[in-house]
């Protein structure tokens, strides 16, 4: 008999790999990327292409350069690209595209040690960095594409930006359109009806859990009707809703456990609606999720889970 | 009087691990008597015992071949009849070197003369001198002296018995197979348990994947003679691994939870497996020691995969042929099921008192897979009974910070294996735990 293979237990593994789980959050993302092709046309296209192809070729060239095993394989560069380029608008010269997914998968995630080591969202910092460095063509918002007419695109101002600077709160926000995502914006985060199938559906496969968005969700809701907003627009409206179901739960940056993704949750939600009311930035949501990106582990050291059956630690010296 | 639930309290994590019971439908068969039998010193959690025979000697089925004066260490009897070849000193699977008595068998299986039906038992002292003079151990794969664990403190108020029938590890059918081979001597064992402990709540816990199990129990636990108060019921589990972990087991049954470093008797639980509480009523009855064990057979490389009744100490390989051999080259042997098991060296290793199951896997299903990066996913968190942070126990043995190690209970942990089995990357949480545990253990005796 041949030798027989000793291991440590246990002996079987699940069948869930971390690229079957990219594959599903690509499935997920899939409904919003459709969308953005129907509502702004084959630009849109044209950018995601763009986005995934060189961040593709970033993590491979960064991989191989640093003489680490190769893990293009596992897709998750593939969900940065569209995750980045569901973030842009799409009047965004490829270029610069190129340059986010650079600084998205080179500097915010190979040098921090590739997957699972980052510490921010890659996609969403590489949406900042544009941000900062072209502010003018990230602001460039077209109208949704009009079938019926010939001319060009036209400029417009996102519903949220509107709300801003031309402070008409007569013209109520139409909440229909915001639903369908017929309006100006980043190219994934004007259809909120896209988005929730696609985090329906993550959540039904078990490759997202319902924590963070459903507790970020209500917490922007709640916390913009007491500043007395329209809540419902607060959450149609802007990435919230890409950024709730597929920023806010990057299972890297995001707590690992129930309690801390609470508090993680509500914290993105206090600040976007403290950004939106008070900031001079009409969005709120990618510095909001960042900030709490960045808190994460000191949310882990404070709120941990209690180890089964272990007596509560009790607080207070007592009689000193 | 305490009530009885009628569905299982709620457990933390777990996983769904495939369940392939391919051998609970068929009759237990018995192994005739091998030709020699290897019986290592060390089969239960303690003290090794000493040898008490030497090389020549003539033994009979049920004579005690080692024992040692030791509290938490359980006698060993011979399991066939013949003669002594030798001690000689074995590998077993933990990598330790244990005596062992080697007997060549005269095929005559002859029981010890001076084996007779112990007296009528009467308190708790006296069941549990039984269990140790019986040479039983948990038979559900710890190998914890029983005796040890019936001996309850005084000040202990034990108001509930758990008979485990869950049985939640993939493969392994031997307990399915005691319950519906010899449900009724498990009912007499657990009357009698109930009775000597005066405990008035006995739950025979059940996964609800063995629904002939939970019938026929049910059918013989309702006897209002033995039981006119009904005391003694059935409860069904969910099938979700490891609901027959002691600690998830007493929560699933009761609601309570055993904190770190304490026993179900300080929840006022008692667990007993279903093999143990049977062989106990039968030992009650013929004064028989603990030389038979059923175990299941199974895996990819066995040709006829079945339960088998064999005498403890018979080398595996021999159990095998029983089963018609191999029907491809075995690349794994595990003694016990695939989530906690042992993979061992070689198939002439005996088989001990708290083996359940051997299983042999092809190449196919040995295969390692592959190990990547973790992604933070927090699959081992959810997945983890014992509410542990297995990721962050792996980063801290990584470092070796026992401090670490220590403030994230390293020691709660079970090794059932549902953080490994859950993770998408493939990393091996558990062996990482192990050896956390082991620079714990290192810095507390500094």
């Amino acid at each position: 008999m041949e030798k027989l293979i000793v291991s440590s237990s246990p002996h079987f593994n699940g069948k869930k790999t971390t690229q079957n789980i990219m594959l599903d959050v690509i499935i997920g993302l899939t409904p919003a990327m459709i969308a953005s092709v129907i509502i702004f046309g084959i630009r849109a296209a044209v950018v995601i292409i763009t986005c995934i192809a060189s961040c593709v070729l970033s993590e491979y060239i960064s991989r191989r350069v640093m003489k680490r095993p190769q893990t293009v394989g596992d897709l998750s560069c593939v969900v940065t690209g569209i995750l980045l380029a569901l973030n842009l608008p799409v009047t965004i010269n490829p270029l610069m595209a190129v340059f986010g997914s650079v600084a998205a998968i080179v500097v915010i995630k190979q040098m921090f040690g590739g997957i699972g080591q980052n510490f921010v969202n890659p996609a969403l910092t590489a949406r900042i960095i544009l941000m900062n460095s072209f502010p003018a063509p990230m602001t460039h918002w077209t109208a949704a594409f009009d079938y019926s007419a010939t001319a060009d695109a036209v400029t417009t101002a996102t519903p949220l930006s509107g709300m801003m600077y031309v402070n008409s709160p007569n013209s109520a926000p139409d909440y229909w359109q915001l639903f369908l995502g017929t309006h100006g914006g980043c190219l994934g985060e004007t259809c909120a009806l896209a988005i929730i199938i696609g985090g329906v559906y993550l959540i039904i496969r078990k490759v997202i859990s319902p924590v963070i968005p459903v507790t970020y969700l209500a917490t922007v809701a709640v916390f913009s009707a007491l500043l007395g907003r329209d809540p419902l627009f607060d959450l149609l409206a802007g990435g919230l809703m890409l950024g709730a179901f597929f920023m806010a739960t990057d299972y890297t940056t995001s707590p690992l456990y129930f309690r801390a993704r609470i508090v993680f949750a509500i914290g993105c939600g206090v600040l976007t609606i403290l950004i939106r009311e008070f900031g001079s930035l009409p969005e709120g949501v990618s510095y909001s999720i960042v900030l709490m990106n960045i808190i994460t582990p000191l949310i882990e050291r404070y709120v941990k889970p209690r180890a089964f059956g272990k007596p509560k630690e009790k607080k207070g010296k007592g009689a000193a | 009087m305490q009530e009885f639930p009628k569905h299982p309290f709620r457990t933390h994590g777990g996983a769904p691990v495939p369940h392939h019971k391919n051998t609970w439908n068929a009759p237990s068969a018995v192994l005739p008597p091998p030709e020699r039998v290897i019986i290592p010193m060390q089969q239960h959690i303690g003290a090794p015992c000493k040898p008490t025979v030497k090389k020549g000697d003539h033994v009979y089925v049920g004579q005690v071949v080692g024992d040692n004066d030791a509290f938490v260490c359980a006698p060993i009897h011979a399991s066939v009849s013949g003669t002594v070849n030798s001690i000689t000193k074995v590998l077993l699977t933990g990598g330790q070197m244990t005596e062992a008595v080697i007997i060549d068998s005269d095929g005559q299986m002859e029981p010890d003369p001076s084996i007779a039906p112990p007296p009528p038992i009467k308190s708790k002292k006296e069941l549990a001198d039984a269990a140790r003079k019986a040479g039983l151990v948990g038979l559900g794969g710890a190998g914890f002296p029983a005796h040890v664990k019936l001996n309850v403190p005084d000040g202990k108020n034990i108001d509930t018995l758990i008979i485990n029938v869950a049985e939640c590890e993939p493969y392994v059918t031997s307990d399915h197979r005691e319950a519906l081979e010899n449900g009724k001597n498990v009912l007499d064992g657990i009357y009698k348990v109930k009775e000597i402990l005066d405990v008035h709540r006995v739950l025979i816990a059940v996964e609800d994947n063995k629904p002939d199990v939970i019938q026929k129990l049910t059918e013989i636990a309702d006897d209002p003679q033995k039981d006119p108060k009904d005391e003694v019921r059935v409860l069904a589990l969910k099938s979700r691994y490891p609901q027959g972990a002691e600690k998830v087991l007493v929560q699933a049954c009761t609601g309570r939870k055993v904190a770190p470093g304490q026993l179900p008797a300080d929840v006022g639980c008692l667990v007993m497996n279903i093999a143990s509480v049977s062989f106990l009523a039968s030992f009650m009855r013929t004064g028989m020691p603990l030389t038979l064990k059923r175990v299941t057979i199974d895996g990819s490389a066995i040709k006829n995969p079945q339960n088998v009744i064999v005498p403890i100490g018979t080398p595996i390989k021999d159990v095998v042929e029983f089963c018609g051999g191999y029907k491809s080259e075995p690349r794994k042997i595990l003694m016990g099921g695939p989530m906690m098991g042992i993979a061992i060296t070689s198939d002439e290793l005996p088989i001990l008192k708290q083996n359940n199951a051997i299983l042999a896997f092809d190449a196919r299903e040995a295969q390692q897979y592959e190990t990547t990066a973790c992604i933070r996913c927090g699959r081992c968190v959810a997945a983890c009974p014992m509410e542990l942070m297995p990721t962050k126990l792996e980063k801290a043995t990584e470092k070796k910070d026992v401090e670490a190690l220590q403030e994230l209970d390293i020691m709660t942990c079970m090794e059932c294996g549902c953080c490994a089995f859950s993770c998408p990357a493939g990393r091996r949480l558990v062996q990482a735990i192990r050896l956390g545990k082991s620079y714990v253990r290192k810095a507390g005796k500094k």
